[in-house]
């Protein structure tokens, strides 16, 4: 036995194992596919969307930003291309076409110039006195003069605002002019300046140094933008992607477009945290939710296989019970065959002692005997042991309708005589373990259609418990039998005993199938619930009150027809009868 | 009216014996015999019996054996069942195989003896009813 239980642990401990293994298996296994892959697909598309939609905006304005130079340029080499030294005099020639650029783009043209070979401004145009200024060393003039036109860098100069300066050479003779005028910057600031994506997010222009040539209050890193001024990065002239890190670890998405008029680049820088702040949020909620799976996951997987290896012991141990009622039951119906044999036999004799009696009797009538002295002591004689003999009948019948199966045979039943053919079986018992059995049996109760057996079967349950119950001091037990005061068309039976009575904790689970109060293999915990069950098919109901030390009350509740009972004292045994197979409990 | 002729069967012996007497006490013919087999053969040589009362528990071959055995062989023949209670079931089935009846042991001697009657007048009726149609057949045939 103690094998046994040890096997079973083992086991269950098994199964809860594997439960769990399987469990771990075909939850996580799933999820982790699932959240990765949606998670891996999710990022890429958002990464991609993302990167486009700035390299569209780079772009657009890279292309405005050279649409304004090519622009600006194109305006200073139509003058140049104009400009005749023979016909007109530089001076009024820079007034006059200064005006209509004036009058065509407002601010953006500060001043005009014309530089001659030296360097030296011969003729300008503009707010300031530059007359002869002497540029021969200025960057933009020695590169001027070895190209057809240049384009300077971005730089404040003596006026103290951004500005940059268009030089166009002017063919003329044998001497080379150089035709410049400066653009106020301003204009194109605020276009770059305009650019703001998230909170990070601004866009600037680079010269080919790596010096800004935008306005300069914004946190311009150089090491960020190295090296991407470089024309082959922009192949088709398509915006460039990349990542790259500061100084102090800090990663940046760098967008950034080549200008095609100039070695410019337009640059858009934007901390990577807030360029892909809505996929990181993204991820931690993914995170959250894969973290609460995976608890839910693990809490399952300890919870879940716990219960139902629980339930699996309790349904183990249930069907053990069961087996060891079937074979108790299988014990009671050998010793009720046994029974019934012993009554059949002590019938046979029986039988033969009345007919006997009975020859007896047809004889005494007989004239010889007729004159006996003692013919009055030979009847009575004779009448005793028919009467004995008819006892004996009457306990083997009875011994036998109960050793035998049960019939759960609907009839008529008058439930007085049923409690009292009980009480009879039962008194010896009773006897035995100093219980008096008292009755108190309303007189004309109505008839109930009942299974005589079942009902039967019921108070024995019941008599035989207060019995157990009371075994060590004895007591009494009170039988009363009535029509429910209070409720039409209802018999109640109560059994009331004087015993120890029930606990509060147990008293609602007495008619739960298994529950026992007595020691392993003395009970099966299903004599009331079978009771109960009885009860019910009957259609009426069963409670108990009980109180420890006073004693406990069940009382039956039966429906009865109200009818007139008919003469029912002899079971019809022609009647179609159907048999069950229930088992005397 | 004529006396009615019994056959009583069981393996009792001595119940048998004593039930016998004081059923012929009543005015019965009675034949004992004391198992299914032995009944047999006294209804195939004695065709006056009327009724047979046929225990039920019997030893070799049983009350309802015999009773099955009686009804295709002498159909006309009526047999009330005897038995303890515990076979009243097998009573019954004997019922429903065409016994008249059944009682059980011990019996009140007065009420088997108005059973007995009550079987022998249903054979009796019977078999005035086969003569009839007999008759009818013969003189229709006549005709």
């Amino acid at each position: 036995m103690e094998n046994g239980s040890e096997d079973r642990t083992a086991f269950y401990q098994i199964l809860t194992r594997k439960i769990r293994v399987l469990i771990l298996i075909v939850s996580f296994l799933p999820m982790i596919l699932t959240t990765g892959i949606l998670f891996y697909r999710f990022h890429l598309a958002y990464t991609q969307k993302t990167q486009a939609h700035i390299s569209e905006l780079i772009q657009k304005h890279s292309d405005q930003i050279d649409t304004f130079l090519f622009e600006k340029l194109g305006n200073i080499k139509y003058l140049a291309h104009h400009f005749d030294r023979g016909q007109m005099s530089p001076k009024i020639f820079l007034k006059e076409n200064f005006e209509l650029l004036k009058a065509d783009y407002g601010d953006v043209f500060t001043d005009v110039g014309l530089v001659d070979e030296n360097g030296i401004q011969f003729a300008y145009e503009g707010p300031f006195k530059l007359e002869n200024a002497d540029y021969s060393k200025a960057k933009w003039f020695l590169e001027a003069r070895e190209k057809p036109f240049y384009i300077s860098d971005v730089f404040t100069g003596l006026r103290g605002h951004p500005h940059f300066i268009i030089a166009v050479k002017i063919k003329s003779d044998n001497t080379n002019f150089v035709l410049r005028s400066t653009v106020n910057f301003g204009a194109f600031n605020s276009m770059v300046e305009n650019i703001h994506i998230g909170k990070t997010g601004f866009a600037f222009i680079i010269n080919a140094d790596s010096q800004l040539q935008t306005k300069r209050d914004i946190e311009f890193d150089p090491s960020v933008t190295a090296s991407i001024v470089d024309r082959k990065l922009y192949k088709n002239d398509r915006p460039f992607f990349t990542k790259r890190q500061n100084a102090s670890g800090d990663q940046y998405i760098i967008v950034s477009s080549m200008l095609k008029n100039i070695d410019w680049v337009m640059v858009f820088q934007q901390d990577l945290g807030d360029a892909f702040h809505d996929i990181r949020e993204t991820q931690y909620l993914a995170m959250a939710i894969f973290m609460i799976g995976c608890v839910a996951i693990l809490f399952v997987t300890v919870a879940l296989p716990r219960s139902i290896v629980r339930l699996i012991s309790r349904s183990d141990k249930k069907s053990e019970a069961m087996n060891k009622q079937v074979v108790e039951s299988g014990r009671l119906a050998t010793i009720g065959e046994l029974a019934a044999g012993i009554a059949h036999e002590i019938n046979n004799p029986v039988a033969i002692m009345v007919e006997e009696a009975g020859w007896i009797g047809d004889l005494l009538e007989d004239e010889d005997l007729k004159e006996s002295e003692n013919l009055d002591e030979f009847t009575r004689a004779l009448d005793q042991i028919q009467t004995q003999g008819r006892r004996c009948k009457e306990i083997t019948h009875k011994l036998l309708s109960f050793a035998r199966k049960t019939d759960s045979t609907i009839n008529d039943v008058q439930i007085n005589d049923a409690i009292l053919e009980i009480v009879s079986l039962t008194a010896q018992m009773a006897k035995y373990n100093n219980v008096t059995i008292t009755t108190n049996l309303q007189d004309k109760i109505p008839y109930v259609k009942i299974s005589l057996s079942e009902l039967q079967q019921v108070i024995l349950n019941l008599i035989n418990n207060a019995i157990d119950a009371m075994k060590k001091e004895g007591g009494t037990i009170a039988i009363e039998t009535a029509v429910s005061p209070v409720k039409e068309n209802l018999l109640v039976v109560s059994i009331e005993d004087n015993g120890p009575g029930i606990p509060k904790d147990n008293l609602n689970r007495i008619f739960d199938p298994f529950f026992t109060t007595k020691p392993v293999g003395k009970g099966t915990g299903l004599g009331l619930s079978i009771c109960y069950g009885i009860i019910q098919k009957m259609g009426g109901t069963i409670d108990v009150h009980s109180h420890v030390g006073v004693g406990t009350k069940f009382r039956i509740w039966i429906p009865f027809e109200d009818v007139t009972p008919k003469d029912k004292d002899d079971v019809p045994f022609n009647h179609k009868q159907k048999e069950k197979d229930d088992e005397q409990n | 009216m004529n006396k009615i002729k019994l056959l009583l069967v069981d393996d009792e012996k001595a119940f048998l014996d004593t039930i016998t007497k004081r059923l012929e006490k009543r005015g019965m013919d009675v034949t004992a015999v004391y198992s299914g087999n032995e009944a047999l053969a006294e209804l195939e040589t004695n065709n006056s019996i009327e009724v047979v009362i046929l225990d039920v528990k019997m030893p070799q071959m049983d009350g309802i054996q015999t009773l099955a055995e009686i009804k295709k062989t002498f159909p006309l023949v009526e047999v009330i069942m005897l038995t303890g209670h515990a076979t009243v079931e097998t009573a019954i089935d004997g019922m429903k195989q065409g016994a008249f009846d059944y009682m059980m042991k011990p019996c009140d001697i007065d009420l088997l003896l108005n059973k007995a009657m009550g079987a022998a007048d249903k054979k009796r009726l019977h078999e005035e009813k086969i003569m009839e149609a007999r008759m009818k057949e013969i003189t229709g045939r006549r005709i």
